[in-house]
């Protein structure tokens, strides 16, 4: 228990640090360009004679105070800060003046539900299906599934939710391809509205599994292959322990420590590609919202969908890293 | 180095078909320095025309005839994709070998900053790249960027191996016959990480052209300069599906699964091989 509790400080001054360097290069690379964030926004502001002139002000006024364009580097670093840890970005001007903050939590939802769904399903489904072709390498059925996961696996994200949306949009109008629900809702604790949001949320959902799921699949099959052979589950199977006890209890439990670890590094991705799906589905989420901001030219909006993101693949790897020694005893010992 | 390629060619059925699929597309790639139009220009050509003997893939309904253009596009992503990837590489060999040789405290910063990089999220970080320099942006830059951020997890594939060379008998002759650690790292011990730089080349390139075609097609690079990713930019916002050109989308479509799955082919088909367990089995010891 001492040994884990060390490790858990290790890896939270470690996800500290993460999210400190993240944001702080997001705070870097607005500041080290040669362009000058508020005159850009003006500019582009100015361009569009429909935001009223005391909005502008006040969108001068934020930004300026913002970026303190007048003072030193260093105390306009600080001030970041302090405004970050209160949350306040300042005002976006999709929806002016609604803080943008606000903006990034109602698209959070949206965009937590279909990414934590269809992870968590590439991830059990992928690896339970692999392991069970690591162990069975003649299975008919097993081995052209690897041969379509194969096909499937390196496709961008965008193709396949593309690849979708024609086969959905154009052949078989069965499932709605835009949004979150449908217009004729009411958003509420009912019915209609949680059925709407499923129907919804299928497509997203369905793309973004078929890309993930293939990686999953391969990666516990090439494990579980090489596990086989091992001294210990020639004995157990010699010793007539269950084939399910050996695959479900020895064999994935221990060609899951590597899965862990690469479900971790690979959850910066899975971010991008939902980014891609939302664009695609026109789904109301985080990805969306980005896409506006930078092109509406949302510099408050765009800086909070970047932290908040930062902050949230940060946790989540963190949060993964922390089941990691429960299964390895290596990693326990230590 | 031939007759491992031999090998491949001959027992792994997946290495040589990714080989095929990748010699096509290099080869559609590099016509491109034959091509008589210049893909950046538009209204070049009769705009909309379907497929045929004129125009090979037809046109598209900016006027440019589809072959050179998607030829243009490859070469450039391609050559991005290698770029990113041998930046990448140097980073990812340099930190692997001296994290695993050196350990101690050196070992312990430079994979406390790895960890640091594998956590951050980098699609984030390109579009605010993106949107604070705009058009300004050139692949290049956008190279030097993702190439950043490709390398930390095999630096600790490389900083793995390492480990295991360092006890090796034959570090410790080179050790005590006066050899440099610079000359022990670069002479004694790449050769035994170059199989693993080979695999994750490949890998590398697929996420870097992967993230190229995610960014360009929400319009965050810049869009004059053909890519895979801005050939669909374009006919997305021409809605070309729609209006039923449909040859603008499904022929980069082929074209890029057949790249993807080309890269990936050879970069699973090289990691077998690596790992000599599968290849025993493979060759039916």
């Amino acid at each position: 228990m001492q040994g884990y509790l060390w490790f858990v400080s290790k890896r939270l001054l470690q996800l500290l640090a993460v999210i400190f360097c993240g944001i702080s290069a997001t705070f870097l690379v607005t500041h080290l360009s040669p362009i000058d964030p508020v005159e850009q926004v003006l500019g582009r502001l100015s361009g569009r004679s429909n935001l009223p002139p005391e909005a502008i002000e006040a969108t001068r006024v934020a930004l300026t105070e913002m970026y303190g364009t007048n003072e030193p580097i260093l105390q306009q670093y600080i001030n970041f800060w302090l405004r970050l840890v209160r949350g306040d970005l300042g005002p976006s001007l999709l929806a002016f003046p609604t803080p943008a903050m606000e903006l990034v939590g109602r698209a959070m939802p949206w965009t937590l539900g279909l990414l934590t769904t269809s992870t968590l399903i590439t991830f059990i489904v992928g690896n339970l299906m692999g392991a069970l072709a690591g162990y069975n390498p003649d299975n008919k059925f097993l081995k052209a599934f690897g041969l379509i996961s194969m096909g499937i696996q390196p496709v961008p994200y965008y193709v396949v939710a593309f690849i979708l949306l024609i086969i959905f949009g154009y052949f078989l109008p069965i499932l709605p391809i835009n949004g979150g629900f449908a217009m004729d809702v009411r958003p509420g604790f009912s019915w209609p509205f949680i059925s709407s949001v499923l129907q919804h949320s299928i497509l997203p959902a369905t793309s973004l599994v078929l890309v993930g799921f293939g990686g999953w699949f391969l990666g516990m099959r090439a494990l579980v292959s090489n596990v086989v052979n091992d001294d210990y589950v020639t004995y157990a199977e010699l010793a007539g322990v269950k084939r399910e006890t050996i695959v479900g209890g020895y064999v994935i439990r221990n060609a899951m420590v590597p899965q862990l670890t690469a479900l971790a590094m690979a959850l910066g991705g899975v971010f991008s590609g939902t980014i891609i799906t939302e664009q695609v589905f026109n789904y109301p989420g985080i990805g969306s919202l980005l896409v506006d901001a930078v092109n509406w030219g949302d510099y408050s909006l765009v800086l909070a969908v970047s932290t908040v993101s930062i902050t949230a693949v940060a946790g989540a790897i963190f949060i993964v890293d922390l089941i990691h020694p429960l299964l390895d005893p290596r990693v326990r010992a230590e | 180095m031939f007759s491992v390629f031999r090998d491949l060619i001959r027992y792994n059925l997946e290495f040589a078909i990714g080989m095929v699929l990748v010699t096509i597309v290099v080869v559609f790639a590099a016509l491109s320095f034959i091509s008589p139009v210049d893909p950046t220009l538009i209204y070049m050509s009769m705009p909309d025309q379907p497929p045929s003997a004129e125009y090979w893939f037809g046109t598209n309904s900016r006027g440019q005839d589809l072959f050179w253009q998607l030829s243009a596009a490859f070469r450039n992503s391609l050559i991005f994709g290698i770029t990113v990837a041998v930046l990448s590489r140097i980073i990812s060999i340099a930190v692997g070998l001296a994290s695993g040789y050196i350990g101690g405290w050196v070992d312990r910063v430079l994979m406390f900053i790895n960890d640091i990089f594998v956590a951050v999220p980098i699609f984030p970080i390109l579009v605010l790249f993106y949107f604070v320099l705009r058009n300004n942006m050139d692949s290049f830059t956008l190279a030097l960027i993702m190439a950043c951020f490709g390398w930390p997890f095999d630096a600790r594939l490389i900083r793995s191996v390492a480990v295991g060379l360092k006890h090796r008998e034959f570090t410790r002759h080179a050790v005590f016959s006066g050899m440099s650690t610079r000359k022990v790292l670069l002479e004694e011990h790449l050769p035994y990480v170059m199989p693993i730089v080979f695999a994750t080349f490949m890998n590398n390139m697929l996420w870097s052209i992967g993230l190229e075609v995610t960014l360009a097609v929400l319009g965050f690079t810049n869009l004059n300069n053909p890519t895979i990713g801005t050939v669909l930019y374009w006919a997305n916002s021409h809605s070309a599906m729609v209006v039923g050109v449909w040859w603008w989308i499904v022929i980069p479509v082929v074209l890029i699964v057949m790249t993807f799955l080309g890269l990936f082919l050879l970069a699973v088909s090289m990691n077998e091989y690596i790992d000599p367990r599968s290849r025993l089995r493979r060759m039916g010891a």
